[in-house]
C-alpha cells in the first residue's frame, strides 16, 4: 500500500522538528483529518490548535513568522485559499511571510464531502500571488521532499497535498527544486502536461493510449510557480498535440500555466482536460473522475479524439 | 401556550411522538452513514432532539409546499449534520425515506452538506462553518422589508461559535433589532478535533468543551441578543423556548437558545466520544446502534 501525502506531510514535520526548533504546526480544528494530530502527539508542545478560525489562525502565523518561527498550517484547503484567502494574501504573500500552507483535501477527491469542500479553484488563486510559491506533488515522496525544502526556505509556500494515496512515481533519490518541470514518459504524437495525484492517471492513459497505437509523453509539473517555461516550451516542441490534465478548474491551473506560456512564446492549439468550469458534488472518487473526464480510460479516450482532430502522423487511427 | 403550528395544519403531535421520532432519526442517521460509507455521526445526533421538535412543532411549514413563500425558515449552518436533517425531512414528508440510501452518491439530492440547489426544502447551502447566520440575518432582514410575517431559525455547532463571521452576524443582527431571527446553538461540548481536556477539567468525553473557559450566553447577551439556556433533549424544552422566541419577535432583540447536548446522543458508544464526529459505523456496530435505539425508553422517564 502506498502512503497518502498526508501521512507523509505529518512524518517529514516529526522528523524534520528535532532539528528544527522553530517548526510548528497551527491547526484549524481538523488535525485528525490532515494527520496534524500525529505532529501533535510527538511534538505537542509544538502543536498549537487555532480551533475553528481560519482566517485569525493565518494571522497567527504571521505573527509567529516575526519571531523566526516557521509555521505549518494544517487545514482544508478550501478554507486556507478561500475562508482565509485576505489574511494570506495581506499577511503572508505581500509580506513574505515564512508561513507554510499545509492545503489539505485538494481537488475532487475529498472523501464525499461535496463541492463545499472540494478545493478546485486553489491553484489559480494561489498562483495569482505574487511571490508565492505553489506546490502540488504527485506522490507521497514527491511531497516529502517539497515539505523539506519549504521548511528550508524562506518565503510563503502553498502546498498541495491530496487526501487517498495514489500510485508511487518517485523513489528515494528524488530531490525537489523549486520550478523543476519532469519528464515521465516520452512519446511523440501527444504531450500530457499534469501535476499532483493527476500525473499518475496520465502514465496510465499513456499506456492505453500506446496499445492504441498513439505515442503520448507525460510532463509532470509539481511546481507552478515558479516555473520552468522554457523546459515546457521545449517538451512541447517534440509532439503534434499538447494537452494539460489536472484535478482543479481548467481556469487559471496546469491548463492556464501552459496556455499563457505556449501563447506567449510559441502560438499553437491547447487542449485543456479538468473539471470545465463547473462545480463537484459528493461522490466516490471513481464517479468523480468518470463524471470530470479524469479517470485514465477518459483521459485516453478524450486524448485519442482529439488527435483525430490535428491531423494523422505516425499515429494509428483508433 | 399555543401550539407552534398557527395557521398550518398538524404540526401537533405530542412529546412522546417526538421522542419515538427522534430515534427513528437516530437510526437513521447511523444506517445512512454506515450504507454511504462517509459522514458525520455525533453532530446529527446530538441535534436530533432539536430538528424533530423544529420540524414537527415549531417550524411552519409546508412539506408538499417547500417554496411556500410565508413558511417560516430554517437553516443548518452546521452543515456537516446534515445527514441529521436529511432524516427528519423524510420522516416529515418532503422526500421518501427510501431516498435516505442515496446520500453523499453522485447525482444525489443528499450532499454531504445541504446543497439548496439540488433539495427543495433547503433555504440557504452550508458546509463551511460560520456563515449561516448570515444568511438567515439576510432573510430576517428580507422579510422585514418584504412584510412577510415568518420567523427564521438558525442551528450553529458549539465550535462553530469560533468563526469570527458568526459574530458579524452577531452584531449586525443586533443593530438591526431582529426579533424574529432566532439561532439555536447545538452546545454538545464536542467539536472535530480540537484541544485535549486537561486532567481534572471538566468536560466532555476526553476532549476539552469548545466553550470551556467562555461565557456565550453572557456575550451574547453583551451583543443585545436575548438568552434562553435549556436541555436541547427536552422536547418539551425546545418547543416553549422557540415558541417563546418566536412570541418575542416584536422586542427587536434576536433570540439565542443554547441547548445542552451530548454529541453522539442516543447510543452507548457514540456519546461523549469525539472520535464520532466523522467515523462511520461497522455493521456490527451499526446492529448494535439500532438494537440500542430501539429498546431504550426516554432516559429521562
Ligand atoms: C470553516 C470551516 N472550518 C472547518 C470545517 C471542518 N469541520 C467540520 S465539522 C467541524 C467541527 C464542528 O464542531 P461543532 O460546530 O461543535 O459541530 P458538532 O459538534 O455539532 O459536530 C469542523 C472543524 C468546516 N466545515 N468549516
Ligand atoms: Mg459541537
Amino acid at each position: 500500500m502506498t502512503t497518502a501525502m498526508r501521512d507523509a506531510w505529518a512524518q517529514t514535520l516529526i522528523d524534520l522538528a528535532g532539528d528544527n526548533p522553530d517548526l510548528l504546526v497551527l491547526d484549524g480544528d481538523l488535525g485528525t483529518s490532515t494527520r496534524a494530530d500525529r505532529f501533535a502527539a510527538a511534538w505537542p508542545d509544538r502543536f498549537l490548535q487555532m480551533g475553528i478560525a481560519e482566517q485569525n489562525m493565518v494571522g497567527v502565523a504571521a505573527g509567529l513568522a516575526t519571531l523566526g518561527y516557521i509555521p505549518w498550517l494544517s487545514s482544508f484547503a478550501v478554507f486556507l485559499t478561500h475562508r482565509a484567502v485576505d489574511p494570506v494574501r495581506m499577511l503572508v504573500a505581500q509580506t513574505h511571510a515564512n508561513v507554510k500552507i499545509g492545503a489539505a483535501y485538494t481537488g475532487l477527491l475529498t472523501g464525499f464531502t461535496g463541492k463545499t469542500h472540494q478545493d478546485v479553484e486553489d491553484l489559480a488563486i494561489m498562483r495569482a500571488m505574487p511571490g508565492m510559491t505553489v506546490i502540488a506533488p504527485g506522490d507521497a515522496t514527491e511531497c516529502a521532499a517539497a515539505v523539506r525544502w519549504a521548511t528550508a526556505t524562506q518565503g510563503p509556500v502553498y502546498l498541495r497535498l491530496a487526501r487517498d494515496a495514489g500510485p508511487d512515481l518517485f523513489d528515494g533519490s528524488y530531490v525537489f527544486e523549486p520550478g523543476r518541470v519532469i519528464p515521465l514518459r516520452a512519446g511523440s504524437d501527444v504531450l500530457l502536461v499534469s501535476t499532483g495525484p493527476q500525473t499518475a492517471r496520465c502514465l496510465e492513459a499513456a499506456e492505453m493510449l500506446a496499445t492504441s497505437g498513439f505515442s503520448a509523453g507525460v510532463l509532470h509539473v509539481p511546481c507552478l510557480k515558479p516555473v520552468d517555461a522554457a523546459a515546457i516550451l521545449a517538451a512541447a516542441r517534440g509532439v503534434r498535440l499538447v494537452v494539460t490534465v489536472e484535478e482543479h478548474t481548467i481556469l487559471g491551473g496546469v491548463g492556464g500555466l501552459v496556455a499563457e506560456i505556449l501563447t506567449e512564446h510559441e502560438p499553437r492549439q491547447l487542449v485543456r482536460i479538468g473539471i470545465a468550469d463547473t462545480w463537484g458534488e459528493s461522490a466516490s472518487n471513481a464517479f468523480l473522475l468518470d463524471r470530470h473526464g479524469l479517470s485514465a480510460t477518459r483521459v485516453a479516450e478524450r486524448v485519442a479524439r482529439e488527435l483525430a482532430g490535428v491531423g494523422s502522423s505516425a499515429g494509428a487511427a483508433s | 401556550m399555543t401550539a407552534a403550528s398557527g395557521d398550518v395544519e398538524a404540526n401537533d403531535v405530542e412529546a412522546s411522538d417526538l421522542e419515538a421520532l427522534a430515534r427513528r432519526g437516530r437510526q437513521l442517521v447511523i444506517d445512512s452513514v454506515a450504507h454511504s460509507g462517509a459522514g458525520h455521526i455525533g453532530g446529527p445526533l446530538s441535534a436530533m432532539d432539536l430538528l424533530v421538535a423544529l420540524f414537527f412543532r415549531v417550524l411552519r411549514i409546508r412539506p408538499e409546499e417547500p417554496h411556500w413563500p410565508e413558511r417560516d425558515r430554517f437553516i443548518l449552518s452546521k452543515g456537516h449534520s446534515a445527514i441529521g436533517l436529511y432524516a427528519v425531512m423524510a420522516l416529515r414528508g418532503y422526500f421518501p425515506v427510501e431516498e435516505l440510501a442515496t446520500f453523499d452518491a453522485g447525482d444525489s439530492r443528499l450532499q454531504g452538506h445541504p446543497d439548496m440547489t439540488r433539495l427543495p426544502g433547503l433555504d440557504a447551502s452550508t458546509g463551511s462553518l460560520g456563515q449561516g447566520l448570515a444568511v438567515g440575518l439576510g432573510i430576517a432582514l428580507g422579510a422585514r422589508l418584504r412584510g412577510l410575517g415568518f420567523h427564521t431559525f438558525v442551528m450553529l455547532g458549539d465550535g462553530e461559535t469560533q468563526e469570527g463571521m458568526v459574530w458579524e452576524s452577531v452584531q449586525v443582527a443586533a443593530k438591526y433589532g431582529l426579533g424574529h431571527l432566532t439561532a439555536i446553538v447545538d452546545c454538545n461540548g464536542l467539536q472535530q478535533y480540537g484541544w485535549p481536556a486537561a486532567p481534572g477539567e471538566e468536560g466532555r468525553g476526553d476532549r476539552r468543551d469548545p466553550l470551556a473557559g467562555t461565557r456565550l450566553g453572557a456575550a451574547l447577551e453583551a451583543f443585545g441578543w436575548r438568552v434562553l439556556e435549556i436541555d436541547g433533549h427536552d422536547s418539551h424544552a425546545i418547543v416553549e423556548a422557540c415558541d417563546d422566541a418566536r412570541a418575542s419577535a416584536a422586542s427587536a432583540r434576536p433570540t439565542a437558545i443554547l441547548a445542552a447536548t451530548v454529541k453522539g446522543r442516543g447510543v452507548s458508544f457514540t456519546e461523549g466520544r469525539f472520535e464520532w464526529h466523522s467515523r462511520v459505523a461497522t455493521a456490527d456496530e451499526a446492529a448494535a446502534a439500532r438494537a440500542e435505539l430501539d429498546l431504550v425508553e426516554d432516559r429521562r422517564a
